[in-house]
């Protein structure tokens, strides 16, 4: 049967139309042609514009508002096509694969704004905007492919087959507490030449799908995706004139132009032209990636726009609605919270809604299991950037049902000066990036003294911060795409960011690291044995803290940057992963399988709960103790520190679990550790120690040697035992 | 450009359908129309002898998806030939894992159900 809206009502031209739904904003697929939905509060007029793909200037232009001939009875008909301060309408029989499409829009009674000035309304009749809702983004459809830089439309919206064949796949909803995060750049994941992924697909979804089997192996079960919405990796990119290479792009990502579209740029399938095929191969990667079991997060960032300040180019928001859209001064200003120009005014109703919107549109059809917020505290303010204590953005996304099995975390702290580490908003359900652990863990490393109290709260899960919430609200890390990579870590004492072209005055100063004795690249054996050992012991406090551990791509293989620790724009192999050190660091990399098996075989080190440090069931042991090289003494003065987990203490669902003892010594010289006494039938076996070279430095489950003494274990200076204690 | 097409169905229930041209929004139907004959006339097997087709879009994957769909999980869909535009195609978007691709007509493979 014929529906009644797959007929026109109208003709413009030769275009036939109908009044349009509203929802869902942006362009729809509907029965005999496409809806088109755009909101915006101060627009007087809008048109939408129709370009054949690649052409400079539209086709058609068709208002939302005018005189039309009516299709019943050929007359003129003055025409509105609007519901409220939403711009609807269909259009009929037209083709939406080879289509591109903008709005135009302006109102003449308000005060135009001139570029460069401050200003509260940005229409601009000579733009074409880009649709806030376009789920295909044309414009850069290929890396790095130089655009014609006189296109007066860069950012193109598209439209998308939303269908797929998803074979039954369903979110693995794996508990918050069983994962191992792995923070990772799509494009820098493949790009280099050692990948041994096809030249085509190297640097792209297609390419990360053909290295699932090495992120298996590696044991890792969440990914978290740097920026995969489109962004434009020519934003402040720097050419240099003398080889016409670029030495500075956009690379990271960190700058969204549409927050419902892939970046086409990331898709082998880019090049075609063809949005629905980008949209299908990263469905394909996600499905795939839970087939093996891992489970996908999108870092998001919903702080900022592409658009900048007065001095940036207009995209799409300023153009529709800017006082909607931003954070604006009373003047006319852009609020800057974000450090980078501008900042989404993501407590107004409508931005909100579109917040959820995309947020739930990732979920639903995508697939995509949880979202890591970049810049988390901006969601917190208000229009004017004041600070909220109920925001209504975070507590409607804590407690949306699309979004209700969704991990949601936030990096707690903004440019602005806001940091909320332990006090997000977070109605129960947000999980923040813990700073404070990876700071507490750097300066424990390198032997800091003092750093025992706050050690034994990182192990713990940060109930200092989190009590009430458990230890899954805080994500544990040691290092973070911000910042010095692993090795770079223990290599480097400062920062050496002069590639950056920005006087090495760019990147954190606080780095809390120690170069082993030695800056950069050393032939030193004893400088690199204890840097092997650091990165070693860092992991291992990492994995046997309550929380959720996250581990930066690149860093199971020594993965360096010669110490730059803001690589933000570098396409090239600083930032590229280079396969060939799975090879060269093959133990390193052992190291970091067997550790993370570790975790995963121990259910104790895994609560969903914080321990209390009581005995509340009278097994004869407490949940956690704390030892020194004394058993059951803390030195809390000292930087060595070891604590006991009893295995009877473990959560509903699980097995008894082994006892688990673990003694960091942080002390440059070797110490003997007391190791406290097992009941009866119990014996101690050695899981890890840091100190011994591979093979010897850690052993997989099941296969730990006994212990030949079994009252104390030598812990070699600056290196990490782990004893198990199990019954036969 | 335009799209050919003929549907050949063995007496053993292999439907054999060739296509040349391009495959796109707008010739995608015809294939669907020949897919949705050989479902009819019960296809045991789907060869696609994809020699002569110069380009699959997003709209020609749908009408493979369709295919698998409708004949079912125990219908292999072979896809057989196909030039290099295609095979990326269909392997960049997934459906490597849904077809079986072969290089050359084998017709002891293709041809006993």
């Amino acid at each position: 049967m014929d529906r009644i809206d797959a007929h026109p009502t109208h003709l413009f031209q030769e275009y036939k139309l109908r009044p349009g739904k509203p929802y869902p904003f942006g362009a729809t697929l509907v029965p005999g042609g496409i809806n088109f939905s755009v909101f915006s509060r101060n627009a007087g007029y809008c048109s939408l514009l129709l370009y054949r793909k690649g052409e400079r200037e539209p086709y058609a232009v068709i208002p939302f508002r005018g005189l039309f001939m009516k299709v019943c009875g050929n007359e003129p008909d003055w025409v509105d096509f609007r519901i409220g301060n939403v711009f609807t309408m269909t259009i009929l029989d037209i083709d939406h694969e080879e289509i591109e499409y903008g709005f135009r829009m302006d109102n003449p009674a308000l005060q135009h704004s001139e570029y460069g000035k401050p200003g509260f309304f940005r229409f601009d009749p000579g733009k074409t905007l880009m649709d806030p809702y376009a789920k295909g983004i044309g414009g850069r459809d290929e890396w790095g492919r130089e655009p014609d830089w006189t296109d007066p439309y860069w950012h193109r919206s598209r439209i998308i087959f939303d269908d797929f064949d998803w074979e039954g796949d369903r979110p693995p909803e794996i508990p918050m507490e069983d994962l191992v995060i792995y923070e990772a750049h799509v494009r820098g994941f493949t790009r280099h030449a050692s990948s041994g992924v096809k030249d085509f697909w190297a640097g792209t979804f297609t390419g990360m799908r053909e290295k699932i089997p090495y992120l298996k192996e590696l044991g890792i079960n969440c990914i978290e995706l740097m920026p995969i919405y489109e962004f434009d990796e020519f934003e402040h990119s720097k050419r240099d004139e003398a080889t016409g290479k670029y030495v500075k792009m956009n690379y990271w990502g960190y700058s969204t132009v549409g927050f419902f579209a892939p970046k086409a740029g990331f898709a082998a399938t880019g090049s075609t032209g063809d949005s629905s095929m980008v949209a299908d191969e990263l469905k394909t990667l996600i499905k795939e990636l839970h087939r093996n079991g891992i489970e996908v997060m999108l870092d998001v960032v919903f702080n900022h726009t592409a658009e900048g300040n007065e001095f940036g180019p207009t995209i799409s928001y300023r153009g529709i609605d800017n006082p909607t859209y931003y954070m604006l001064t009373s003047e006319g200003y852009y609020y800057n919270f974000s450090g980078t120009g501008n900042t989404l005014n993501c407590n107004n109703p409508i931005v909100r809604t579109m917040v959820l919107d995309a947020l739930r549109f990732w979920a639903s059809e995508y697939h995509i299991d949880g979202f890591r917020f970049d810049l988390g505290s901006i969601l917190s303010r208000d229009a004017f950037g004041a600070p909220m204590a109920n925001p209504p953005l975070l507590e409607t996304l804590a407690f949306d049902p699309v979004l209700g099995k969704c991990k949601l975390i936030a990096e707690a702290w903004d440019a602005g000066g806001l940091y909320q580490v332990g006090s997000f908003p977070a109605y129960g359900r947000w999980a923040e990036w813990n700073g404070k652990c990876r700071d507490t863990i750097r300066r424990f490393l390198k032997g800091d003294s003092g750093m025992a109290g706050a050690m034994s709260q990182v192990i713990q899960g940060s109930p200092n911060l989190y009590a009430g919430r458990g230890p899954t609200a805080s994500i544990n890390f040691v290092t973070c795409h911000d910042g010095f990579t692993l090795y770079d870590m223990v290599a480097y004492n400062g920062k050496h960011n002069e590639a950056n072209l920005e006087n090495n005055q760019d990147g954190a100063n606080d780095n809390n690291s120690w170069n082993c004795g030695w800056e950069g690249e050393s032939t030193d054996p004893t400088v690199n044995a204890l840097r092997r050992r650091q990165i070693r012991n860092a992991m291992t406090m990492l994995m046997v803290s309550q929380g959720v551990p996250m581990i930066l791509q690149g860093d199971e293989v020594g993965s360096t940057k010669y110490g730059n620790n803001n690589t933000y724009c570098h396409d090239n192999e600083l930032n590229w992963f280079d396969w060939s050190l799975t090879e060269k660091n093959s133990e390193l990399l052992r190291f970091f399988r067997l550790i993370i098996a570790f975790r995963h075989a121990h259910p104790i080190l895994r609560h969903r709960h914080h321990l209390r440090n009581r005995d509340w069931k009278n097994t004869g042991y407490a949940d956690i103790t704390w030892h020194g090289t004394e058993a059951w003494h803390a030195d809390w003065n000292g930087n060595v520190l070891a604590f006991l987990l009893n295995g009877q203490y473990v959560e509903e669902g699980h097995d008894p679990d082994d006892f688990i003892y673990v003694a960091m010594n942080m002390h440059w010289d070797a110490l003997p550790f007391e190791v406290p006494m097992l009941p009866p039938e119990y014996r101690w076996r050695m899981a890890v120690n840091t100190g011994m070279d591979a093979p010897e430095d850690i052993f997989a489950p099941g296969e730990e040697p006994l212990l030949e003494d079994q009252q104390q274990v030598l812990a070699g200076g600056r290196s990490v035992c782990i004893l198990v204690g199990r019954k036969n | 450009m335009s799209l050919e097409s003929s549907l050949e169905m063995a007496a053993n229930g292999v439907a054999k359908i060739t296509l040349s041209g391009k495959l796109d929004a707008g010739t995608a139907p015809e294939f669907q129309q020949l897919i949705e004959q050989a479902i009819e006339n019960k296809a045991k097997r789907l060869a696609l002898l994809l020699g002569g087709l110069t380009f699959m879009a997003s709209a020609g994957l749908r009408m493979l998806v369709f295919a698998k769909q409708r004949l079912g999980s125990e219908v292999d869909i072979y896809v057989i030939e196909a030039q290099e535009q295609v095979v990326e195609t269909i392997n960049m978007t997934g459906l490597n894992y849904s077809v079986i691709m072969l290089d050359s007509y084998d017709a002891a493979a293709v041809e006993t159900v």
